[in-house]
This record gives structure tokens, C-alpha cells and sequence, in this order.
């Protein structure tokens, strides 16, 4: 198959997925579920590594920033900055489509090769909007608030790594952190990171739905998957910052 | 009644199934049977509308299956079960949630009237104390018997089996194969089964279909079977070295 027929079949996917639940009870115990599974299982990694490259920005800025006529403050003003627009939303919606994209289309996929989709067809179950489509809400409704915790985290990792290092003053930082906020850069990084969670939640899970084989090719099929949901995420984030910020 | 008329399947160049017409009758028990990859699976996803055939017609009771949309494909298939060759249990879900899933899916039954079907079902497969234990921890047996209580909990017009026998040992594929025997009597339905098992062919089976490559090469019943001359059937059924032997012991009889 040609990249073109891939995108007219996933977008027949969502056709599907995007379909009223065909019974309401059972649809929010499943988000429910997928919020347990895709974002409060992520809070730990997250926020481990928001925070120690919260502190490596903020090291790399002050390193770099050693002509002493520039203000001290720009250290914490760049490291707020730099998480806001691109490390919080972009960075971690990659290491998220790494940890979660290979959950989905491994989870998926293993139902796909044992016949379990076919179980739910035969039984009348819309099994692409059973499936998906809590995944699809869990994601977009959580990941805007993992996102936020990874902003603080890396603002906090930042002030840490000056404290530890001795390298600027926590002042100077903390002057810089409240510098021109701007809360449209904030609302800017919220819709990536809805348009990311969108597409963390629904190309994995194409790529475990249509898969073909056995275990074997559930594992090529995972790994494929978050090759093309990074590259997707990098490539939108492109187009979106072009859009909304130019 | 299922009617099954010249369906034609094929994936990109190489043709599964190549013209295969019969029917089904209620209260029966029909065979598939022929060697491993005869395409016995396509044949029986084709008569379920999990593939769709490129030619030919199914129809169930005079409602062609393969016209419908696929909302009208979804409400009718509320009226079939399905035991798929692997059990297909859901592997997240214990096996009372297993066979309630399709009642908390599709009814406004409350919890205690599902359990009660649920308790049921599974007494009438001869599964009881195991409500709460997980795919993984049943034996292949036992996982059959779930996915028989599953596929009869709404109360089917059609069952359906794929190779229900494959990696069970002799005297369970005999109990499992007399357990579907039953309960198509018990509840007068359509019931097709694949398999490739000869002891099925002798204890079930009203009717057989033998499918060798893509083609029906052979139908009739269980007792002609072991009468007829045609080579095909013959190669099949003969293939293991005890029929041989009750086959020569018959023609010597003759
Ligand atoms: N989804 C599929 N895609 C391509 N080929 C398939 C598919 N399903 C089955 N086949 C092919 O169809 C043939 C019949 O398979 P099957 O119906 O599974 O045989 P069996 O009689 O053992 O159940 C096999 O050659 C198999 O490779
Ligand atoms: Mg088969």
C-alpha cells in the first residue's frame, strides 16, 4: 500500500471510531480505564524528565550567556520560554508517543492477531469506536494537564540546577520566570499538545487495528508506529508553530 | 436457514475460495471439514460478513447478509455466536465478565439478572468456580467452554465454530463437541462447525461439506461419508491409519 491509500484508510478509521457509543456506561468505564492507562501511568516519566531537562536548559542558557552586559534575568526568561513552547508540549508528546504509542497499537494489535476484533464484530460491537475512541478522549482530555505539570516541573528543574550549581542567582531567575508572560503562548502550547494527544491516540491505534500476522508482526507493527507518530507530531509541530505563531 | 450461493473470495492474487454454494438448516449440525488451509476459516468469516466475498450471495432466512450496510450488519449480528479457533477470550476481562460483555453491551439488564444468565450459561457448559479467573489461568478446555458460554448468552440463532477441537486432547474434543450437539438440539438453531478432526465427523453432524481447494468437492451426510467413492473424500478420510483399517475391514464385509 501507497502512503496515499494509508492516509484515505485511516481517515475510514476514524469514520468509524467517531461514532455515539453504542452503550454509555460501558464507553465511560472505558475512558476511565485509558485514563488510568495512557496518562496516569505517564506522570512519573514525565515529570522525571521535565524536570532534569527543565535543569539542563536552564545550565545551557547561563553558560552561554556569559557576556555581562546582558541582564542575568534572560536566563530564567529563555528557560520559561523554551519549556512553554517547545520542551513541554513537543518533547514530551514524544517521549509519549514512544511510551504510550507501543502500549496502543501492542494492546490493539495482540487483539487483532487472536481474533478478539473479530469477537467484537461478530457480537455487534462497533469495535473501532469501542476501542479508540476512549483512547482519543482520555488522551486529549488529560494530556493538556500533563503537559502543564511537565511547564512547572521544568521551571522547577531550572531554579534546582542554579541553586545546585551556583551558576546564577535565584533572584535573577525567578525575575526572569515572570518576565513578559504572555498567556496566548501558553494557549499556543495547549493546542499542540491536543492536536499531539489526537495523534498519539489514533495512529498507534491504526497501526495495531490493521495489522496482519502473528506476535511478530505485532512487534514490527509497534515499532513502526511510534517511527510515524514522531515523525507526524514533529512534522504538525512544524505547521502549527508556522500558523499560530507568524 | 442459511443459504450460501457461488461466493467467490479472494486476497490480491491467490483465490481462497472459488465458488462455494450449500445450505444450512435449523436444528442441524453442519460440518466443514478438509486439510488445513482448504480455507475452511475464510469459508465460515465469509458466512459471518467478517470478509466480504467478491461474488456470490448469503442469505439468512432470505435476507441477503452480503447487501446489507454495516449498521444493519451489527444488529443482526446480535443474533449469532461465534467460538473462534483460539477462544478469542478477551484477555483483560475474568470469565464472568467475558460471557456478560455481550448482555452489558447490548441490554438494560440489571447486574444481578446478567450474573444470574451469566451463572446459568456457564453451569450449562459445565463451568462453575472459575466466574472469577482470568483467560490465562484456564486450560484450553476450559477456555472453549468460555467462549461457547459467551457465544450462546444471548440466546443465538446461529452458532458458529471454528475448529472447536483444535489443541484439545481426544476425550475433551468428545465432551466439547457433544456439549454443541446439545444445545443445537436444545434450542433448534443453525449450527456450523470447521474442523479437520475425524472423530467429529463420526460422533456430530448432520450434514458435511468437504472443502478442498477453494471448491466444495463433496457434500452429504455423516453415514454416507464412509461410503462414498469419491477419491478426494476418500484420501481425507482415510488418511489415518486406524480408518484404513476400519475401511478394509468394511469392504471385506461387502
Ligand atoms: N487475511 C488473509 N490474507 C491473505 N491470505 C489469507 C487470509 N486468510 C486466509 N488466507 C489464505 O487462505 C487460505 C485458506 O486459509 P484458511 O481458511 O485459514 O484455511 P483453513 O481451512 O485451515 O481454515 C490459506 O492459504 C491462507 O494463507
Ligand atoms: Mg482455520
Amino acid at each position: 500500500m501507497n502512503y496515499i491509500e494509508h492516509v484515505g484508510k485511516y481517515f475510514m478509521m476514524l469514520g468509524q471510531v467517531f461514532k455515539a457509543p453504542q452503550k454509555y456506561r460501558v464507553f465511560q468505564d472505558a475512558v476511565f480505564r485509558e485514563i488510568e492507562q495512557l496518562g496516569i501511568k505517564s506522570v512519573g516519566i514525565i515529570s522525571f524528565i521535565s524536570f532534569f531537562i527543565g535543569g539542563v536548559i536552564a545550565l545551557q542558557t547561563a553558560l552561554n550567556i556569559s557576556d555581562p552586559l546582558i541582564p542575568k534575568m534572560l536566563i530564567g526568561f529563555a528557560t520559561k520560554r523554551s519549556i512553554i513552547l517547545e520542551f513541554a508540549p513537543t518533547f514530551c508528546s514524544i517521549i509519549l508517543a514512544g511510551k504510550v504509542g507501543s502500549y496502543i497499537t501492542s494492546s490493539i494489535g495482540s487483539m487483532r492477531v487472536t481474533e478478539q476484533i473479530d469477537a467484537l464484530e461478530i457480537m455487534g460491537v462497533n469495535s473501532l469506536n469501542y476501542l479508540v475512541l476512549p483512547k482519543i478522549i482520555a488522551a486529549v482530555f488529560f494530556y493538556p494537564f500533563l503537559i502543564i505539570l511537565g511547564m512547572f516541573l521544568g521551571i522547577f528543574g531550572g531554579w534546582a540546577a542554579g541553586i545546585l550549581s551556583n551558576m546564577f542567582y535565584e533572584a535573577d531567575y525567578l525575575e526572569g520566570i515572570q518576565f513578559d508572560f504572555q498567556s496566548f503562548l501558553i494557549f499556543y502550547a495547549l493546542i499542540k499538545t491536543v492536536i499531539f494527544a489526537f495523534i498519539i491516540a489514533t495512529v498507534p491505534s491504526y497501526h495495531g487495528y490493521y495489522v496482519k500476522g502473528g506476535s511478530l508482526e505485532v512487534g514490527k507493527a509497534s515499532t513502526q508506529s511510534v517511527v510515524w507518530t514522531i515523525v507526524i507530531i514533529v512534522i504538525a509541530n512544524y505547521f502549527l508553530t508556522q500558523m499560530l505563531l507568524t | 436457514m442459511i443459504e450460501v450461493n457461488d461466493i467467490h473470495k479472494s486476497f490480491g492474487e491467490t483465490k481462497v475460495l472459488k465458488g462455494i454454494s450449500t445450505s444450512f438448516e435449523p436444528g442441524k449440525t453442519s460440518l466443514i471439514i478438509g486439510q488445513s488451509g482448504a480455507g475452511k476459516t475464510v469459508f465460515l468469516k465469509s458466512l459471518l460478513g467478517l470478509h466480504l466475498p467478491e461474488e456470490g450471495s448469503i442469505s439468512y432466512n432470505g435476507q441477503i447478509n452480503t447487501e446489507m450496510s454495516i449498521e444493519d450488519k451489527r444488529e443482526f449480528r446480535k443474533e449469532l455466536g461465534m467460538v473462534f479457533q483460539g477462544s478469542a477470550l478477551f484477555d483483560s476481562l475474568n470469565v464472568e465478565e467475558n460471557v456478560m460483555f455481550p448482555l452489558t453491551m447490548f441490554t438494560k439488564q440489571t447486574r444481578p439478572e446478567m450474573l444470574e444468565r451469566v451463572n446459568t450459561v456457564l453451569k450449562r457448559v459445565d463451568l462453575e468456580n472459575s466466574n472469577k479467573k482470568f483467560p490465562a489461568e484456564l486450560s484450553g478446555g476450559m477456555q472453549k467452554r468460555v467462549a461457547i458460554a459467551r457465544a450462546i448468552i444471548m440466546n443465538p440463532k446461529y452458532l458458529f465454530c471454528d475448529e472447536p477441537n483444535s489443541g484439545l486432547d481426544p476425550s475433551t474434543s468428545i465432551l466439547i463437541d457433544n456439549l454443541i450437539q446439545e444445545i443445537t438440539d436444545e434450542y433448534k438453531i443453525i449450527t456450523v462447525i470447521n474442523t479437520h478432526d475425524m472423530n467429529s465427523v463420526m460422533e456430530i453432524g448432520d450434514k458435511i461439506v468437504f472443502l478442498k481447494n477453494g471448491l466444495k468437492a463433496w457434500e452429504g451426510s455423516s453415514k454416507e461419508i464412509f461410503k462414498t467413492d469419491n477419491q478426494a473424500v476418500v484420501d481425507f478420510v482415510y488418511s489415518s491409519n486406524l480408518f484404513k483399517k476400519v475401511r478394509e475391514a468394511y469392504l471385506n464385509e461387502k
